[in-house]
């Protein structure tokens, strides 16, 4: 007995950490989403299995994170030349890589059973609670987006009561990751039995490689965010603990619970004259710089084109915006469908954002922002911006005077920015406002920046060549463009 | 790669795929899900392949690894003959097999992995790979005093083997310079001390 300890007590040790570990996870999590009020709704229609599917959700992602690195040869190797001054033992515990190696598999495969399970329930209940009719709490909250097109938020995933389990899991990324994932696992448990990898080593060997499908759909599994909380502003207006029971005196003037909001926010939608769609939106994780631009899908109104848009909000603000005029068939389309009143806001996907020229205006102690037509929506971000900076006294702030001359041929507030500086109509004489610059900023260094057209583009260059000194102290132009 | 036996992985497979019929079907049923009757006959298919699956066939090469107490399904197994030896049947049959339970989100996964299964037999089929049960080997009986061998006639030390040849072959050994054939005869007189 003495001589086993001896040989093991570290191994013993390890596998006691690592199943320590696992449990702790799993526990944390299971009572996080038992217990918190943040999903007590999500609970009202699901019951414990979010929290069994949460939880063993958090131990795959620490077991998968965990699976590549017995395998890692030349960490192994490098561990065992440093692990020199190191005791014999620890470099011992390197030569059980494999077996470690095929635990964490097992704990995987043990999860993803007990994560699919979990999941296969709450889709049930989802399915339920939209199927029901009988007014209880659970039905009202899963009927939440319907009603309401801007300020609600859903609550349910399954949106229609037509909609089949099968069909939300093949159409969501959560459900047809989880499916690849499961399959890749499954084959390559089945192609690495010890029959089959000693008689047939290949099989084991190429089949193992879909891990990285695995690893991949991991990473991409949960970025739908269907399981949802509700949001902290709506708890502090309604906690579940007070609102709850009083459900059906939601919708009521007097009361003093609302319906509660969810993760997720629609965007705002404002439509403005001549054609001009502004859409405000919020994403987890975005954060953008003055004039980025982002490039927005619309899968309702096709599936595969992604058009570009500058941002015109400022960082500073709580949402990102973009401006859509219509020009063409996407853009039509996409207007059309917001503009309908009764049917729900289409669902909108946005990649970015994306640095341009714009972002260095910052940078030069005077700027020239020359916007034409769609062309004026980068600037209205700076401009934002450069006001919200004003505001909070930024002293970071280089830029002093800022010179907009926006070419538009609308009233009497710019629609873009909503700043009273009202612009003037017509072509300015870029000669006179360039000689207009450089006298009163004589060793300053103007930056002046191009969102417009090609023509523009050269006659500028020219005037910002013909206008800086030869002398480097004294004004300087340079030019930026925007290019599409 | 030639020598792949494709039927081995499809078996794992195969036996894995009714593993996960047999929980989806369990779920399906005991969480009363809509339609989960298709869970009800999904255990049933996934009890069947799993007992027609769990006889390891015989590789052609090399010695198999049976599962522990496969011999009494292989003597069921091999009753049908031709429709569990030809792997066509059996690729077709879970195909067939596998259907029935996609229609349940439940034994969605169970159907994708009997398929799968599926394919790889009509792999191992069409490259004429058969089902052979693997046959019990025949025991010997141990006999009685079968292993016990005279004891040798001389005591140590004893001539090496050309001494206990033929006289016949006595020139080859002399001419060899062998050591002289016939009893040992000692050079010095050797006396036994022991009292």
């Amino acid at each position: 007995m003495g001589n086993w300890v001896v040989n093991h007590w570290f191994s013993v040790l390890f596998l006691v950490v690592w199943l320590g570990l696992n449990v702790f996870l799993f526990v944390d999590a299971f009572l996080k989403y038992e217990k918190a009020d943040k999903y007590y709704y999500t609970r009202k229609i699901l019951g414990s299995t979010l929290a069994c599917a949460r939880a063993s959700a958090l131990c795959l992602n620490f077991n998968s994170t965990l699976i590549l690195l017995p395998v890692c040869r030349n960490l192994l190797s490098f561990l065992r030349g440093t692990c020199s001054f190191c005791s014999r033992t620890l470099r011992k515990q390197l030569d059980h890589n494999l077996t470690f190696h095929k635990l964490v598999a097992y704990m995987i495969c043990l999860h993803t059973a007990i994560h699919i399970i979990a999941h296969l329930f709450n889709f049930d209940c989802y399915s339920r609670s939209r199927q029901a009719t009988d007014g209880s709490l659970a039905s009202i909250l899963s009927s939440l987006s319907h009603d309401e097109k801007k300020g609600g938020s859903w609550l349910n995933p399954i949106q229609s009561r037509n909609t089949t389990v099968e069909y939300v899991t093949f159409t969501s990324i959560a459900g047809l990751t989880g499916v690849i994932m499961t399959i890749a696992l499954i084959l390559m448990v089945t192609s690495a039995t010890e029959f089959i990898r000693r008689s047939y080593f290949e099989v084991f060997w190429y089949t193992h490689h879909l891990f990285i499908f695995y690893i991949l759909g991991l990473g991409i599994h949960g970025i739908g965010g269907i399981v949802r909380g509700q949001t902290e502003e709506s708890m502090n207006e309604s906690h579940p603990r007070k609102c709850a029971e009083s459900f059906e005196m939601w919708d009521d003037r007097d009361s003093h619970c609302r319906r509660p909001k969810f993760e997720g926010h629609p965007p705002e939608v404002v439509m403005h004259p001549s054609k001009v769609l502004e859409l405000q939106m919020n994403k987890r994780g975005f954060s953008m710089e003055v004039g980025q631009y982002i490039f927005v899908n619309c899968p309702s109104i096709s599936l595969l084109e992604w058009h570009p848009f500058t941002l015109t909000s400022a960082p500073e603000e709580d949402f990102f915006s973009i401006h859509i005029r219509a020009a063409g068939d996407w853009t039509e389309n996409l207007i059309r469908a917001f503009e309908q009143q009764y049917s729900p806001i289409p669902r909108i996907e946005v990649d970015g954002p994306f640095g341009t020229a714009s972002e260095d205006v910052f940078q030069y102690e005077v700027a020239v922002l020359v916007g034409a037509g769609i062309g004026v929506t980068p600037f209205a971000s700076i401009l934002k911006s450069i006001w919200y900076k004003f505001q909070c006294a930024d002293h970071n702030l280089k830029t002093k005077k800022v010179g907009h001359a926006a070419l538009n041929f609308d009233k009497a507030t710019d629609i873009v920015t909503g700043l009273k500086q009202k612009t003037s109509f017509g072509r300015p004489m870029w000669d006179n406002e360039f000689s207009t610059i450089a006298t009163s900023h004589p060793k300053s260094v103007v930056g002046v920046f191009l969102c417009g057209p090609r023509t523009l583009a050269k006659s500028l260059r020219k005037c910002c060549h013909r206008y800086s000194s030869l002398d480097p102290r004294k004004v300087q132009f340079y030019f930026n463009k925007e290019n599409f | 790669m030639g020598q792949i036996e494709w039927a081995m992985w499809a078996n794992e497979q195969a036996l894995a795929s009714g593993l996960i019929l047999i929980t989806g079907g369990i779920v399906a049923t005991a969480g009363r899900f809509t339609q989960w009757y298709f869970g009800a006959y999904s255990i049933v298919a996934g009890v069947f392949v799993c007992l027609l699956e769990y006889p390891r066939g015989k590789r052609k090469k090399g010695s198999t690894m049976e599962r522990w107490g496969q011999k009494y399904m292989t003597a069921v197994v091999k009753l049908f003959g031709p429709f569990t030896r030809n792997y066509y049947v059996r690729a077709v049959l879970h195909l067939l097999l596998s259907v029935p339970a996609g229609f349940l989100l439940a034994t969605i996964l169970g159907t994708a992995c009997l398929a799968i299964a599926s394919g790889i037999y009509l792999l191992a089929a069409v490259r004429g790979e058969q089902w052979t049960p693997i046959e019990p080997k025949p025991r010997e009986r141990p006999q009685i005093g079968g292993t016990i061998k005279q004891p040798p006639s001389n005591p140590p030390p004893r001539p090496p083997a050309e001494a206990r040849k033929k006289p016949s072959e006595e020139e080859a050994a002399v001419a060899a310079g062998g050591p002289p054939g016939g009893p040992q005869v000692n050079p010095i007189p050797v006396t036994d001390e022991v009292v």
